[in-house]
């Protein structure tokens, strides 16, 4: 008996090993855990096993920045692997490295690949087109802030729950009353550079950068100490010495003081939603991000953040072919709506949020479509497509520390976005240099 | 008189230190070269062009404020993690010396801190630390004292030069031990006749017997200092708040990984080379004079 099943295992071992080495093998390099890695391991087995001709070998190579500096140690040595998940500061690094990628929009069209640009969604996809409108990566992960709310905190402290916040102006109104009501953290935030500069500029149709906000070219300088940023990081600062707005920290630590109620307004991605859905004990809801009545009369857009895949140069027209078939699968309605529902990321295209809304998810789950409006209710504008400038993810750690300054009363609004300006603006010539 | 043996010939020698030459020109010379080749261009990050600039990236540099700054932020660091690692250990030390029962368990559980890899360390420092649930933080709260390493730099620098500090104690601590246990007991006892208190005997005869093992320990805790305290410093503040905590090995990853300007990440490690290089000069030179063997 024994023999015979191990005959069996090997013969069969054989016959499924046989056909695996004459599969194409597509590398693809991600940064995902957790929950997020299992959900991108379970995609890429359903695209293996949905056809025969090629193998996607998904690889957990670190955090984002571990994860784009991998590939482009591994494109040094010759190593790299088919598709790189980059995020999306880096974009600018990548489109720059003309030799080492090509654009997905080739990988495409010259692998006879069904694939029409228009189905993605305008502002998502806008992050990663060039001006002419050519799509250089796909985009994989995109959420956009927007605020959540702690219903109960706003009820224990006498406020109605329903009431607008459609306004930073009525916001602070809500401040000042959690405050005398004794909050201990009214407001806190993740992401400062991201949703209350970068955001903050697309949304009030502001630039960010010169030159269309990068995407002019290199030579392009930051704009971010203009009228509306000054005043909305002056109004954040004012708040903070008040004990209104607590600061937590440059990334995502401010989630834990939301999820454990302490704080009762939090400004963070709508990729927020599993995680505060599975640990918040009281009544949360998400709003659309505020904005200020006295810049606009309505918001335009929100931007996103997140990751695109990037198709790496130098690699054979066979992988060019498994990649192009493995990114139509990835866009695929069924695959993006699943996606969507599943991490509260965006889908990236039309067609899976109108699935999703068919298949009755958003009725479901109230509020998980605010960040699907907030992104498409506008056309985005040249100051709201996206931001492309080359040693972004530097520049957000200047602004983190001129903020912070804010935050600590050291300097004003003015002053130090002044300074972010002028900061930012070296780094900018340094790429500008390395990328002539 | 001294006795000294000699090879006649040169290619036995040769031939014997050649390992130790190959290892040191693979491992040291070769990168060491490769960072100054690198640190007179600009390159792209994928390494498809390279625009020479001389010595642009130094002028960079050295124009920098913040860059200047981080060398003060680099002393300052060094010189706490250095006196307050060492005193506490020579603390411990001297105490230990003095069991006489016991003193296996009190060494055992002093080294135990030594084996937390630094990064490890850091995140168990910040999680005590912590602004909002840190358990110090909450009593400091009690206290009336409102802890906030995140927009503080002095707390900030407090915190990471007693993670970074920490960990070190241990080691420090073994080897002022073996240092205190290698003094021969007759010289004290003798100084006890003569009528000499603890402080006393500690203070010219304990101290400067130990100077080899404090000298060697300057050292090496500098050069700690300097370079393995990445991990603290990358879990904790990650150089802020407004980069009060950025020192200059941390200078040379943000930019070199984060912001993917090689050309300016390699000048640095050359200034860091250089650096180091004169301290390693400095102390043999002078503090070496005072240390009697």
């Amino acid at each position: 008996m024994e023999l015979k099943h191990l005959l069996w295992g090997s013969a069969t071992a054989v016959m499924v090993g046989a056909p695996v080495t004459a599969q194409t093998q597509v590398e693809f390099w991600h940064a995902f855990t957790g929950r997020l890695g299992e959900l991108v391991a379970a995609q890429v087995e359903t695209f293996n096993n949905s056809q025969s001709d090629y193998v996607v070998e998904a690889t957990h190579k670190g955090n984002y920045s571990e994860t784009l500096n991998a590939g482009i140690a591994a494109f040094r040595a010759g190593e790299q692997p088919d598709i790189l998940m980059v995020f999306e500061v880096g974009t600018a690094t990548m489109m720059a490295a003309k030799g080492a990628i090509k654009p997905v929009y080739e990988v495409m069209a010259d692998s006879g690949a069904d694939f029409d640009s228009d189905a993605y969604i305008g502002a998502v996809k806008g992050y990663y087109t060039t001006a002419e409108g050519e799509m250089l990566s796909l985009p994989f992960n995109s959420s956009t802030p927007v605020l959540w709310v702690n219903r109960d905190a706003l009820e224990a402290a006498g406020i109605d729950p329903d009431t607008d916040m459609s306004t930073w102006e009525q916001v602070g109104g809500v401040l000042d009353k959690l405050k005398e009501a004794g909050s201990e953290c009214p407001m806190t935030t993740a992401w400062q550079s991201w949703i209350h500069l970068e955001n903050l500029s697309a949304y009030h149709d502001t630039p960010f950068a010169t030159k269309a906000n990068g995407f002019g070219g290199v030579d392009t300088e930051l704009a971010l100490n203009g009228d509306v940023q000054v005043a909305h990081i002056q109004a954040m600062g004012d708040w903070a010495k008040e004990g209104k707005f607590i600061y937590a920290g440059r990334r995502n630590e401010g989630g834990a003081n939301f999820r454990s109620g302490d704080c009762a307004l939090f400004t963070e991605s709508s990729a927020g939603y599993a995680g505060i859905k599975a640990e918040a004990k009281f009544d949360f809801e998400v709003r659309p991000l505020p904005y200020w009545a006295s810049a606009v009369d309505a918001p335009q857009n929100t931007i996103i953040g997140g990751a695109s895949l990037w198709v790496m140069a130098g690699q054979s027209d066979e992988e060019y072919k498994g990649v192009a078939e493995f990114l139509n699968f990835l866009s695929s309605a069924e695959v993006q709506a699943q996606w969507h529902q599943d991490t509260g990321y965006l889908p990236i295209t039309s067609a899976a949020a109108d699935l999703t809304r068919e298949q009755g998810f958003y009725e479901a789950n109230p509020g998980t479509d605010v960040a699907v409006k907030q992104m498409t209710t506008n056309a985005p504008t040249e100051n709201s497509k996206g931001l492309r400038l080359g040693s972004f993810d530097q520049i957000r750690g200047i602004i983190d520390e001129e903020l912070e300054a804010v935050w600590s009363g050291d300097k004003d609004a003015k002053t130090a976005l002044d300074s972010a300006k002028q900061r930012g603006d070296e780094l900018l010539r340094r790429f500008e240099q390395a990328n002539r | 008189m001294e006795k000294r043996v000699t090879f006649k010939g040169l290619w036995l020698p040769l031939l014997l230190v050649l390992p130790q030459i190959v290892i040191t020109a693979v491992f040291f010379f070769y990168p060491a070269g490769q960072a100054i080749w690198q640190s007179l261009f600009i390159p792209d990050p994928f390494g498809l062009s390279m625009q020479y600039v001389g010595l642009g990236n130094f002028e960079y540099l050295l124009g920098n404020p913040y860059y200047r700054a981080s060398f003060v932020t680099t002393a300052v660091f060094s010189i706490l993690v250095t006196v307050v690692s060492m005193g506490i250990a020579l603390y411990l030390a001297v105490l230990a010396d003095r069991l006489i029962k016991g003193s296996g368990v009190y060494r055992t559980l002093l080294i135990w801190p030594y084996a937390v890899a630094p990064a490890v360390a850091g995140v168990l420092w910040l999680f005590m630390f912590n602004t909002r649930v840190g358990v110090v933080s909450w009593y400091l709260g009690l206290l009336g004292y409102d802890w906030n390493h995140v927009l503080n730099g002095e707390e900030a620098m407090g915190l990471v030069v007693v993670a970074s500090a920490w960990g070190r104690i241990s080691y420090n601590f073994l080897f002022f031990l073996a240092g205190l246990q290698a003094i021969p007991k007759s010289v004290i006892e003798a100084a006890a006749i003569d009528g000499a208190r603890f402080w006393t005997r500690f203070r010219t005869i304990v101290f400067p017997l130990l100077s080899p093992t404090t000298f060697f320990l300057l050292v090496v805790n500098i050069v700690y200092a300097f370079f393995e305290t990445f991990g603290v410093i990358h879990t904790i503040t990650s150089g802020g708040p407004q980069q009060s905590t950025t020192i200059l090995v941390y200078k040379v990853y943000a930019d070199g990984f984060v912001g993917q300007d090689l050309g300016s990440s390699a000048a640095q490690s050359v200034i860091l080379l250089v650096i180091v290089g004169l301290l390693t000069i400095v102390q043999f030179k002078f503090i070496e004079r005072r240390v009697h063997y």
